[in-house]
């Protein structure tokens, strides 16, 4: 896909975001939304996925450390083909298989459950991993939030990572600046994020994650380097898209009400209106 | 009993790893810095590969056995209970027991037999918090031979497996030619007609020896070897039940939560019997020889034989 087509891609993945969050009247919308760039890039330019065999086992692996954002992830999916984007708006009902949080047991396409901050990496190192005592080639990615890295089971599998040269591993970090509390910085600072993971023995790469130019090269770039994971670092904003809800730690979880949707849907809808004019 | 062999539970898992370790090249240990206690190191002395020591992060270990899950691996995570069970719990929860992911947790060092080290290792909790988690298999063996069968079976088996191990070397009571293991089965040890002993772990051959003492006093007491908590074998507890009228749990686990509990949920629904819960009274341990640590506690044969003889 060139540019272009990513960023209708990943418009139409808001569309979706936004939709799930406001039919479950409840989610993630602000973290899906900052993410969302990244997902697009991964499931339709960077991963080795098959929709129509989603447990093929030389699959590249995801794992959404940040499970919360589940919304940003099941549109992806959707959109990728791996369920009907018509289902997005099932998100959260009783009876559905779109849980709150990802259910790699009952969603086509999710490698791992999670939710539970802190626990995503430790799988996604776990498969990278496997994928080096089996000798295979597929490559694992991890998207975790700059809010989650506060979490010390992060560190631990960091620091495993590092030991063990994993790399067929790739972190993402959502680095959007806010958490649920307001400004991770004033909450319980993290930064500086890129000098903590090179001195996990990290390979470190600080991009813009909403500059699908920056985001390639990133992906590129970590396919190139031998011996260490990489992990890349995603300046991104809050709720990006939607213009009410842009770096708004409110937005973190809370949904739309039917006022609140049309004006998201028309700022996407416009968003598209002029990609298809450039 | 002086001349009975004796073997630490945790002694079982590390050889039978090893055996298994030659038959399947899927099967993979993790380790958190303790290979030495957890008798792992005899398979990372042979399959250094498949040794996997992930330094003191039990949490990231957790993670890391649910990812080489996803993959095929069949991966044993070991430690120490307090530690497997305790400390990881919600990486145990969320990460292992909620996808249902094939992962086994070797917990060694279980309940106050760990001894001199005292409470803070002494984990008499594990078997409730395991209990509690949708669709864990909870294994508790009695000795050697049971040990060693329970890690076969738990490898066999698709799913989460908890074993709990001990430190302490005790008496092997099983013989390896004749003994079948069996998830979920418990196995009759004695028949008896005056009360049930139903026990687990290193308390079946302290509640075989206050039989024999029982018998001498005129109390025919069945024993009951339960190794599986979760399934719990609901025909036989219930039928044993239903025989002598009275039951009586032995477990080196807090009296909350482990053998005892789930014997009780059983019984009050399906069939109403009195029940003496012997195991650790809603506190902590404390340090000391296990041996002694066992017999304060009321968990050898002496202790089980005066509590049963109170409660009849």
């Amino acid at each position: 896909m060139d540019n272009l087509q990513l960023k209708q891609t990943a418009n139409e993945i808001r569309k979706g975001i936004v939709a799930a969050v406001h039919s479950a009247k409840s989610g993630h919308p602000g973290g899906s939304l900052s993410a969302a760039d990244l997902f697009t890039y991964l499931y339709f330019e960077e991963m080795k996925v098959d929709p129509k065999n989603p447990k093929d086992a030389a699959r590249d692996r995801f794992v959404l450390s940040k499970g919360h954002v589940a919304p940003g992830l099941y549109s992806t999916l959707a959109h990728r083909g791996f369920f009907p984007v018509e289902d997005l708006t099932t998100l959260r009902h009783v009876g559905s298989y779109l849980q709150g949080h990802p259910d790699m047991k009952h969603i086509p396409g999710v490698d791992m459950s999670s939710g539970s901050l802190g626990q995503g990496f430790s799988a996604a190192v776990g498969m990278a991993l496997a994928g080096k005592l089996d000798h295979a080639d597929y490559r694992v990615y991890a998207l975790a939030g700059d809010g989650e890295i506060q979490e010390g089971q992060i560190w631990e599998a960091a620091m495993f990572a590092g030991h063990r040269r994993l790399d067929n591993l790739v972190l993402v970090i959502d680095n959007n600046g806010l958490q649920i509390d307001g400004n991770i910085e004033e909450v319980c600072s993290p930064y500086p994020i890129d000098r903590k993971l090179e001195a996990f023995n990290f390979h470190v790469i600080n991009i813009d994650g909403h500059d699908f130019d920056q985001i390639r090269s990133a992906f590129t770039e970590a396919r190139n380097i031998k011996g260490m994971p990489t992990a890349i670092i995603a300046r991104t904003v809050k709720g990006r898209g939607v213009s009410f809800m842009e770096n708004q730690a409110s937005w973190h979880g809370a949904a739309p009400n039917d006022e609140q949707f049309a004006v998201a849907m028309e700022d996407l809808e416009k968003a598209g209106e002029a990609l298809c004019q450039t | 009993m002086s001349d009975v062999k004796k073997i630490a539970t945790r002694e079982s898992y590390g050889n039978a790893l090893v055996e298994l370790g030659r038959e399947h090249d899927d099967l993979i240990v993790l380790d958190a810095d303790l290979a030495g206690a957890t008798k792992t190191g005899v398979f990372k002395k042979e399959f250094p590969d498949r040794h996997i020591d992930c330094g003191i992060a039990e949490a990231n270990m957790t993670g890391i056995a649910a990812g080489l899950a996803t993959c095929g691996k069949v991966p044993f995570m070991s430690s120490f209970a307090m530690f497997a069970a305790g400390r990881a719990f919600e990486q145990v929860r969320n990460s292992v027991g909620y996808p249902h992911l094939n992962v086994k947790i070797g917990a060694t060092h279980a309940g106050i037999s760990v001894g001199e080290d005292g409470a803070t290792h002494q984990c008499n909790e594990d078997l409730a918090l395991m209990r509690a988690i949708p669709g864990m298999v909870v294994i508790n063996p009695c000795d050697d031979v049971e040990a060693r069968a329970a890690v076969k079976a738990a490898y066999e088996y698709v799913g989460p497996v908890y074993l709990r191990f001990g430190r302490l070397a005790i008496p092997v009571i099983n013989d390896p030619k004749t003994y079948q293991f069996e998830i979920g089965k418990g196995i009759v040890l004695k028949e008896g007609r005056d009360v049930t002993i139903i026990a687990t772990g290193l308390c079946v051959s302290e509640a075989l020896e206050a039989a024999v003492r029982l018998e001498a006093d005129g109390i025919q007491a069945e024993v009951v070897n339960i190794h599986t908590i979760k399934p719990l074998d609901e025909e036989l507890v219930l039928a044993s039940a239903q025989k002598t009228g009275k039951v009586v749990t032995v477990e080196e686990h807090s009296v909350i939560g482990g053998l005892g509990s789930a014997v009780c949920d059983l019984l009050s629904e399906k069939a109403p019997t009195r029940v003496l819960k012997i195991g650790i009274n809603d506190e902590f341990g404390m340090s000391g020889p296990a041996k002694e640590l066992i017999a304060k506690y009321g968990l050898d044969a002496e202790g089980i034989f005066h509590k049963v003889r109170g409660f009849l």
